[in-house]
């Protein structure tokens, strides 16, 4: 699995209600209205200008706050291919995981990578590549990379609950 | 071997093993599964996975708290649905609008119990520590695969333990105590951790005291964060579980022949859930009540935190208070204190909102929601309010609110161009009345 794009740098702490308004989180339900609602807050330039396969970087605890889901399937909706963050919040690195967004911990390759710049994650060989140089990142656990695999986790238990 | 914290023995038991190591992936069975204003979207997720039934309704608790009463037709639509899963499910855990905060309804509802696991859409649901429980945040589709499956997957976490000693100064309190740990640690300070709560300090606190400690551990990265049960919280908890028994919860064992005493047991039982005194932490903090003094988080970050004094003087244009940290009976009862015979400021809006129908009926019978409206004050329904910006009471931009509330991102309350100070109840209401952020205990007569 590669996933190739632009990298779309933020700082740390970036927080839920910047990622996806809480305002928004019982009415706007339609893929196109999440997705265009993606980083509002943050960087209003995002959503209009994001590209399949760009890749979000962020510092320290990127995605904390809220349980909102959206926050991270409005990344996916825009085809944002994966993360890359000094470290996640919990629950949102769940959430990305669950909808099948790579989320990488890699302190190095977040610091190293600049605004604009094209980024290549090799899934399988655990390594990202951007200009400064390649850095490795621990491999998820099998079960959590069999969540991704599948596309996420309802896909998984779909499939889960078909075979029972 | 050595000994094991909380956190090992609470997933160890959710998963059905003896024992569990830190670092550990299980599959863990919640007792307890929440949702609120969330439930519909979580019902078209679970929906795609084609069951008629969820596997265990009466672990499902849902309450309807976020956005009521529904201030648009969109939000309406959306807890008529709700209630729609709720019938056809028979979903007995199920709180309509204006009951209250979800975790403070299933708190007085005893609907969790100690070393229990309660899994919950909302990510607060760390909050379920301050009664010895094991809470934790999860997503939506993982709420949508517990419906169907009853289980999912945990990481054991590593544990920090934060011991406060001696009792907090008057005028000082648990809010504060937990923003000066999240401003001494950072907002990531607690990372996938189980921040364990110790000593004097802790067991000094009233119940109330000790429920904000545990919700804003929400806010310092915390996985779940956890009190040791002790003789009060099992005071509180055998008067609202009778209310339980009598309708006859099956949990509680209801329909043997001595609910009562297997209620005891079943509290007793937990006892064995406490972390050993020989348990391995990650990191151990300590703090004296006596060094505290009121803390104040400031726009727009919650770990932003300095001493009153330091923003003393600010205007603010709204004054909030209420939310699952601080809207119980306590904090209505510090804020009528300073309230009490004098006037809010003009050009400032107070909204209080207390977090439960029991929170405002013993403020009515007390005196305070009086207290309240004779100072100007505005009264919300029980709920969430404009904790998370969807009504009754949204900033214009460039305006900066005070509250009691756990969270002050920018936009958070609706509007990203304003601000947000977090504080404690009796701070809010003075400032409410001054105008200005102000310590309680400086404003005039
Ligand atoms: S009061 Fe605020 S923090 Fe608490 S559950 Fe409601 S929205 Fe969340």
């Amino acid at each position: 699995m590669f996933i190739t794009g632009r990298a779309w740098k933020y700082g740390d702490n970036i927080n839920t209600d910047v990622i996806f308004p809480g305002k928004y989180t019982y009415t706007v339900t339609e893929r196109a209205e999440i997705a265009r609602h993606a980083l509002e807050d943050l960087d209003p330039t995002f959503a209009a200008n994001v590209q399949p396969g760009d890749v979000i970087v962020g510092g320290r605890n990127f995605g904390c706050g809220s349980s909102r889901e959206q926050a991270a399937t409005c990344l996916v909706y825009n085809g944002v291919g994966a993360i890359v963050a000094v470290s996640f919040s919990r629950i949102f690195y769940r959430n990305a995981l669950n909808n099948g967004l790579l989320a990488i911990a890699c302190p190095e390759a977040a610091a190293a990578i600049q605004p604009g710049e094209q980024v290549t994650i090799d899934a399988e060989q655990h390594v990202i590549r951007c200009a400064a140089g390649e850095f490795a990142f621990p491999p998820l656990s099998a079960s959590v990379m069999g969540i991704v695999a599948a596309g996420g986790l309802v896909e998984y238990v779909k499939r889960k609950l078909a075979a029972a | 071997m050595s000994g094991q914290t909380f956190a090992q023995k609470a997933l160890a038991r959710a998963a059905g093993l003896d024992f569990v190591e830190v670092g550990q992936v299980v599959d863990a069975r919640p007792d307890i599964v929440l949702s609120h204003d969330n439930t519909a979207a979580i019902r078209r997720i679970w929906q795609q996975f084609g069951q008629e039934r969820v596997l265990i309704p009466d672990r499902i608790a849902i309450t309807l708290d976020h956005a009521v009463p529904a201030p648009t037709t969109k939000h309406a639509q959306n807890h008529a649905e709700i209630r729609q899963f709720v019938q056809e499910q028979g979903i007995r855990h199920f709180f309509e609008v204006g009951r209250g905060i979800c975790h403070q309804v299933l708190s007085e509802e005893a609907i969790v119990l100690p070393g229990q696991l309660i899994l919950g859409a909302d990510s607060h649901t760390t909050h379920f520590g301050w009664l010895g429980a094991f809470g934790a945040g999860i997503g939506r589709s993982e709420v949508a695969t517990l419906w169907a499956t009853g289980e999912l997957w945990l990481r054991v976490p590593e544990s920090m333990k934060i011991v406060l000693e001696g009792e907090l100064p008057p005028g000082v309190t648990a809010k504060d105590f937990a923003l000066r740990v999240i401003g001494d640690l950072g907002a990531d300070g607690g990372l996938y951790m189980s921040v364990e709560f110790h000593g004097s300090g802790i067991e000094a606190m009233s119940l109330e005291s000790r429920m904000v400690l545990p919700n804003m551990m929400a806010e310092f990265g915390a996985k779940n964060a956890w009190i040791a049960p002790d003789a009060k919280t099992v005071a509180y908890l055998e008067q609202r579980l009778k209310r339980r028994l009598e309708i006859g919860d099956w949990r509680l064992g209801a329909g043997t022949h001595s609910p009562l005493s297997s209620l005891q047991s079943l509290i007793s039982n937990f006892q064995s859930l406490l972390s050993d005194a020989d348990a391995t932490y990650a990191a151990i903090h300590h703090y004296r009540a006596a060094d505290l003094e009121p803390s104040i988080a400031c726009p727009h970050s919650v770990d932003k935190v300095v001493p009153l004094s330091a923003v003393a003087g600010t205007r603010v244009q709204q004054a909030f208070l209420g939310t699952c940290t601080n809207g119980r009976l306590e904090d209505l009862a510090a804020a009528a204190e300073v309230i009490r015979g004098r006037r809010v400021a003009p050009g400032v809006r107070f909204l209080v909102i207390p977090a439960s129908s029991e929170v405002l009926k013993a403020a009515l019978e007390r005196g305070y929601i009086q207290d309240f409206v004779e100072a100007g004050a505005v009264i919300g329904v029980p709920g969430c309010g404009p904790c998370m910006g969807n009504h009754m009471g949204i900033p214009a931009p460039g305006e900066v609110t005070i509250s009691s509330a756990n969270r002050n991102f920018r936009g958070r309350m609706g509007t990203a161009d304003s601000e947000i100070y977090l504080a404690n109840p009796a701070v809010v209401a003075a400032t409410a009345v001054a105008g200005v952020i102000v310590d309680p205990r400086e404003i005039g007569e």
